[in-house]
């Protein structure tokens, strides 16, 4: 039976595009006249079967859900929809085909689907936040006044804005960067050229780390910094917290980037005579310098939209403040906990503003990681 | 008499100039400074880290000083009476997590198998993109995206599974008669299923990374092998990809439980604190310990605090122990270090 080897073969892309998956490709990238043949992966019949069953299953749904059964509800239709449709698909298949090639269509739209799924819900997240709160975000008034300039609960949305949350969060996030780039990269450094047993114990233990919950870096300053030592609720509690958050984190991922580092790129330095500390600052560091920054930039995006430690460290202050160590400081993830638990739909609706703000820095942050990772391979 | 062992070939003859140098061992003083200030940053970084896991731990001994073995039996958290417990907490805190691994365990699974086994691949990178993007999204925006999107319509599902599985325990919910004649969201609405269900999207991203990682991995010669055998995709998946990527499923759902039993701000802004020991998913109101922690370190007086920190070391003890074996799992079905020139 042809069908089988038509409908449901793989395309060739794992041995056709060298660009795909270089490991394997290595005959058939230098070789241009031995390309394989091309493989058409679906056949008319396969489509059609498809459509088919899409829009016969949406009929019967329609006709059972909305007419006949006592069901109301758009998820709980799109859901019978899809269950339909799946039996549909099948027995539309088995009509024709093997049941092999029915269990292989089946898995393939439910893991299409349940892909479809994971995507709505990103695209709905995201969306979500631009549409509630597009109302406030577009008043330029949003970024350039602070909280105390008017009452967020009920002044008009052309008055008032998080100016003092946005500079909060960037000096939050720069004290949490100072501390721990150094220390993250210092300590990947260490573990991957000094290396020895009690390396091996400081990778153990900061491997574990990343898991803290965030929770607990914020509780850990609060008792052990303003509690214990005095330290005023403030950015740069807040700010360390973060550190404590970000730590694990940056020097984990610079571990992964220093570690790819060919051997013989270092020998090669050490051969020519330079010292070990030579080799790293010159050699080492450099190959890296873009998965470091990658590193480094994931670990800043994770920390700005971090919210639980900021709760119990930083306090919130309604007014502008530049100095991190006296006064309480408001931050964009405090702004939109604080604005999304009153009762005010003002508020409310300025609360998902400040989310699309703080959704733009994580995406200006998470392309600049993109970029400087896609240079990286560029390069090679 | 010497120990040293000529290694040189029999025949050859000594050439004078051709004499080794000598080779020192110890270190030159850039490269002590080096050494030792790096050596510094790694013990600087654990103690730190490791200061957070003992002062943590530390404060077991105050409360069980205070509140007695009870501390771990007791269900109220009442700061008011100075009655303090985290049984109904901390078994709060693993039926949060257990849900959201029921939801993302499925999805994660299907979609890592989708982006690398399905996708087409002009679209793959972008596929990866937005997985990574995913994880990166702020869990405050996640928690808000649920508080007033999912929550309100995801009710309408937990009164339909309550309507026809409401005779099982775990189904049931108390003040929500499914067939009264008001209906009432609030029985349904800030349950931990909802929280779950939540904290699912947040650790999706996570597990679906790890998983796609391995299943990329998976030999091409052995892809093609089953294919060469007549395997229809579906097929190859189940006998080449999923076995060759068992530790990094198993491992991947691990860390995601690891995040989900730790998850705060999704967790706060949904779940209505209830600090009662009920094994009903589907019904309003329930507590984990991050959430728990958030909402009573404000105003705690400092025995108070010291038994939010014992709360706090187990939650974290929870965390480590599981983060512990999924890392090694994972570590166990692949390696990181190959490239060699």
């Amino acid at each position: 039976m042809s069908a089988f080897a038509s409908t449901d073969q793989p395309d060739v892309r794992r041995t056709g595009s060298p660009d795909v998956q270089p490991a394997g490709t290595s005959q058939a990238a230098g070789d241009s006249s031995d390309r394989p043949r091309a493989v058409t992966a679906r056949t008319s019949d396969y489509w059609l079967t498809l459509a088919g069953s899409l829009i016969g299953s949406l009929g019967l749904v329609w006709l059972l859900y909305e007419e006949i059964l006592p069901f109301s509800g758009w998820i709980g239709f799109v859901a019978s929809w899809y269950v339909a449709y799946l039996a549909m698909f099948a027995i539309v298949t088995a009509i024709v085909h093997k049941p092999l090639i029915v269990v292989d269509r089946l898995w393939a739209a439910i893991i299409t689907g349940a892909a479809g799924i994971v995507g709505l819900a990103l695209v709905s997240t995201v969306g979500y936040t631009v549409i509630r709160g597009s109302a406030a975000v577009h008043h330029l008034n949003f970024f350039t006044q602070s909280e105390s300039s008017a009452n967020p609960q009920t002044a008009p949305l052309t008055q008032g804005g998080i100016k003092n949350a946005i500079f909060g969060s960037l000096i939050e996030l720069g004290i949490a960067t100072a501390v721990s780039l150094p220390l993250g990269i210092g300590t990947a450094v260490y573990m991957v050229e000094v290396g020895g047993r009690f390396a091996r114990v400081v990778r153990t233990v900061v491997e574990a780390m990343t898991a803290l919950p965030d929770i607990l870096a914020g509780l850990f300053i609060y008792t052990f910094l303003i509690l214990a030592l005095g330290v005023q609720k403030s950015g740069f509690a807040a700010g360390m917290a973060l550190s404590v958050m970000m730590l694990p984190i940056i020097a984990r991922s610079a571990d992964v980037a220093l570690r790819v580092v060919p051997g013989g790129l270092r020998e090669a330095s050490l051969a020519l005579g330079a010292t070990q500390w030579r080799t790293v600052w010159r050699v080492v560091l450099p190959t890296q310098r873009a998965g470091l920054a990658t590193a480094v930039i994931l670990g800043m995006a994770r920390a700005v939209g971090e919210t639980a430690p900021v709760l119990i460290t930083s306090g919130a202050s309604t007014f502008l403040t530049f100095n991190p160590f006296s006064n309480p400081m408001n931050s964009l993830p405090l702004y939109i906990f604080t604005a999304v638990r009153s009762p005010n739909p003002k508020f409310i609706e300025r609360g998902f503003a400040a989310g699309i703000v703080l959704l733009a820095m994580v995406l200006i942050l998470f392309g600049a990681a993109r970029f400087l990772s896609r240079q990286k391979v560029g390069r090679r | 008499m010497t120990t040293l062992i000529d290694m040189r070939p029999a025949g050859s003859a000594p050439e004078p100039d051709d004499a080794p140098r000598p080779i020192r061992r110890s270190l030159s003083l850039a490269d002590r400074v080096f050494r030792g200030s790096t050596t510094g940053i790694g013990a600087v970084v654990l103690v730190v880290i490791a200061a957070v896991g003992v002062f943590l731990g530390l404060q077991l001994v105050p409360t069980l000083h205070h509140y007695g073995l009870h501390f771990f039996t007791e269900h109220q958290w009442n700061p008011q009476l100075n009655i303090l417990g985290i049984s109904a907490v901390l078994i709060g805190t693993v039926e949060v997590a257990i849900i959201a691994i029921l939801f993302s365990f499925p999805l994660a699974l299907l979609t890592a198998l989708y982006i690398s086994e399905y996708a087409p691949s002009w679209l793959r990178a972008s596929l990866v993109a937005m997985v990574d993007l995913m994880a990166a999204i702020p869990s405050i925006i996640y928690g808000v995206w649920g508080y007033f999107l999912i929550n309100p319509h995801a009710l309408y599902l937990s009164r339909w599974i309550n309507e026809y599985l409401g005779w099982i325990p775990l189904f049931h919910v108390q003040g929500g008669d499914p067939r009264a004649a008001i209906f009432t969201p609030s029985a349904y609405g800030q349950s931990p299923f909802i929280a779950g269900m939540v904290v699912s999207m947040m650790v999706i991203p996570l597990a679906c990374a790890v998983m796609l990682g391995v299943f990329q991995q998976a030999p091409i010669s052995e892809r093609e092998g089953a294919y060469a055998l007549g395997s229809t995709r579906s097929g190859m998946i189940r006998t080449v990809v999923l076995p060759f990527g068992r530790g990094g499923i198993v491992g991947g759902t691990m860390l995601a439980l690891g995040r989900a039993l730790g998850e705060t701000v999704a967790v706060l802004l949904i779940l209505s604190p209830v600090f009662d020991i009920k094994l009903r998913p589907l019904e309003n109101g329930g507590i984990t310990t991050a959430s728990l922690i958030a909402n009573y370190s404000g105003d705690a007086t400092s025995g108070q605090l010291s038994a939010l920190l014992a709360a706090g070391f187990v939650l974290f003890a929870m965390t480590i122990v599981v983060n512990t074996l999924a890392a090694m799992i994972v570590t166990r079905s692949r390696s990181g270090a190959q490239t060699e020139i």
